[in-house]
């Protein structure tokens, strides 16, 4: 479904990606890592286009997002995207947040737009706090309303940019079990994240990269049982060994 | 100054009132219209299309180079010979004063919207949103909380601004002051009290402004 092909990319001078190939097939969960620095969260942002590429190209089911001429903010409504620093709208309620998308981009009705969000809020067990703002939630809250914001658009692939990574230790878990439930539904992931725990659960495939290339690009067991580079190993002996 | 006679102000207090008048309605309405155009030229200079963000941006730096006074008396005479009839005194201040704020407002407004993180535009990208949906439901509104003690301040220097309409001969409260003081002979009452005015107005919104600062960072 998702097929990124050769691409490379610079920073002015400065290359961040070169020559980054792989995919994530309909109903995968393919999980990204490496060391910080090494381009993933680069990487994923170039999959909706947030960030264009120089050279390589990327498709999302048969669309070219690399090329001139494609709809990106078409392309977009239809890949779902979680961020760091969750970017919900701070000047919105939890209701608001889930149904601006829905009402300007998809143009459904107030009513069923509403219904969406409660459904959705409700499945992330934060419909108490629908009227509330981002402002007045925890971090793991405002992540949950923030994956919640992004399935209200039906989205036939789900992007997270290192969704836990600004997140207290105590508040990983309840973003990772609504992002393990996703997974067992089904959905289409790709996950830039160091949480291995979660990579072993759910993970059909890992990526690891470094110095932005892609070293590795294994199924799950392989990758964790026998690391074929160096660098890989290193890197799962600096993040697992404490 | 012996004999300082107050009731002179009394009445007048009509006439003056008109005047006062006229320099809040044209203030308000300067303001709003500056803020509608600036934002207009902020978008422009930040559109990243080429011939929109240089024509912005020359404006911009034209009108911040001539004073005030001068785009009055341009848009005085200019406006007139481009319509083809008069449109009088009031009006012609009015787009002179919305011209000019705009100016201004737009360097306010692009550094609110630049202040708004990056991360909330890739957050209404990746919905599928519009750039000026974004700009529109997103950047804008938090730009705009981020400004408003800012627009208000400038909004006070923009009504100290209005007592130059005396030039295109408008009734504003600085004129009709002057114009009770000379009639009756009472400079330093009416100037006096002039200043009062302007200053409890101003520093009225100055001390609103600051209760703004300080809601927004509670």
């Amino acid at each position: 479904m998702i097929s990124i092909e050769n691409i490379s990319k610079w920073y002015g001078d400065f290359q961040v990606l070169t020559d980054c190939t792989t995919h994530v097939g309909k109903g995968e969960v393919v999980v990204v890592c490496g060391p910080s620095g090494s381009g993933k969260s680069t990487l994923i942002k170039c999959v909706n286009g947030l960030e264009p590429v120089q050279q390589g190209r990327i498709l999302v089911e048969d669309a070219d997002v690399t090329a001139k001429g494609t709809n990106l903010t078409r392309l977009r409504s239809r890949i779902g995207m979680v961020f760091q620093h969750f970017e919900l709208y701070p000047h919105m309620s939890v209701r608001e947040n889930l149904c601006l998308g829905q009402q300007k981009v998809l143009v459904r009705s107030r009513d069923e737009a509403n219904a969406k969000a409660e459904a959705l809020i409700s499945r992330v067990g934060l419909l108490p706090h629908i009227e509330k703002f981002p402002g007045q939630l925890s971090g793991g809250q405002q992540q949950r309303v923030a994956i919640s914001r992004a399935l209200a658009m039906d989205p036939i692939a789900m992007l997270f940019d290192e969704p836990t990574s600004a997140l207290d230790p105590e508040m990983i878990n309840e973003v990772l079990d609504v992002m393990v439930e996703l997974a067992q539904d089904g959905m289409t992931m790709m996950v830039v994240t160091h949480e291995m725990g979660f990579a072993r659960k759910v993970a059909d495939r890992v990526v690891f990269m470094d110095a932005g290339r892609v070293v590795e690009d294994r199924a799950t067991e392989e990758f964790f049982g026998n690391p074929e580079s160096e660098r890989a190993q290193d890197f799962l002996s600096k993040i697992l060994n404490h | 100054m012996g004999d300082f006679d107050l009731s002179v102000i009394w009445n007048n207090l009509p006439f003056l009132w008109q005047g006062l008048q006229l320099s809040l309605w044209l203030t308000l309405l300067a303001v709003i219209g500056g803020i509608i155009l600036g934002t207009g030229l902020a978008l422009m200079r930040l559109s990243g299309i080429m011939p929109l963000a240089l024509a912005a941006a020359g404006y911009v730096n034209l009108i911040r180079s001539v004073p005030l006074i001068l785009v009055i008396f341009w848009f005085y005479f200019l406006v007139p010979l481009a319509l083809g009839r008069p449109i009088g005194g009031f009006y012609s201040a009015l787009i002179a004063f919305v011209m000019f704020e705009a100016a201004y407002y737009s360097e306010i407004i692009r550094a609110g919207i630049q202040s708004v993180r990056k991360g909330q535009v890739h957050a209404g990208q990746a919905t599928g949103l519009s750039y000026w949906q974004i700009q529109r439901y997103v950047v804008l509104p938090q730009a705009f909380r981020n400004m408003i003690p800012i627009l208000v301040t400038q909004g006070i220097i923009l009504f100290q601004d209005t007592s130059l309409v005396f030039v295109v001969s408008l009734r504003d409260f600085m004129t009709a002051s002057s114009i009770v003081a000379r009639t009756e002979g009472r400079l330093a009452e009416m100037y006096i009290f002039a200043a009062l005015v302007y200053f409890t107005i101003c520093f009225a919104g100055s001390l609103f402004v600051r209760r703004l600062q300080k809601a927004k960072t509670a």
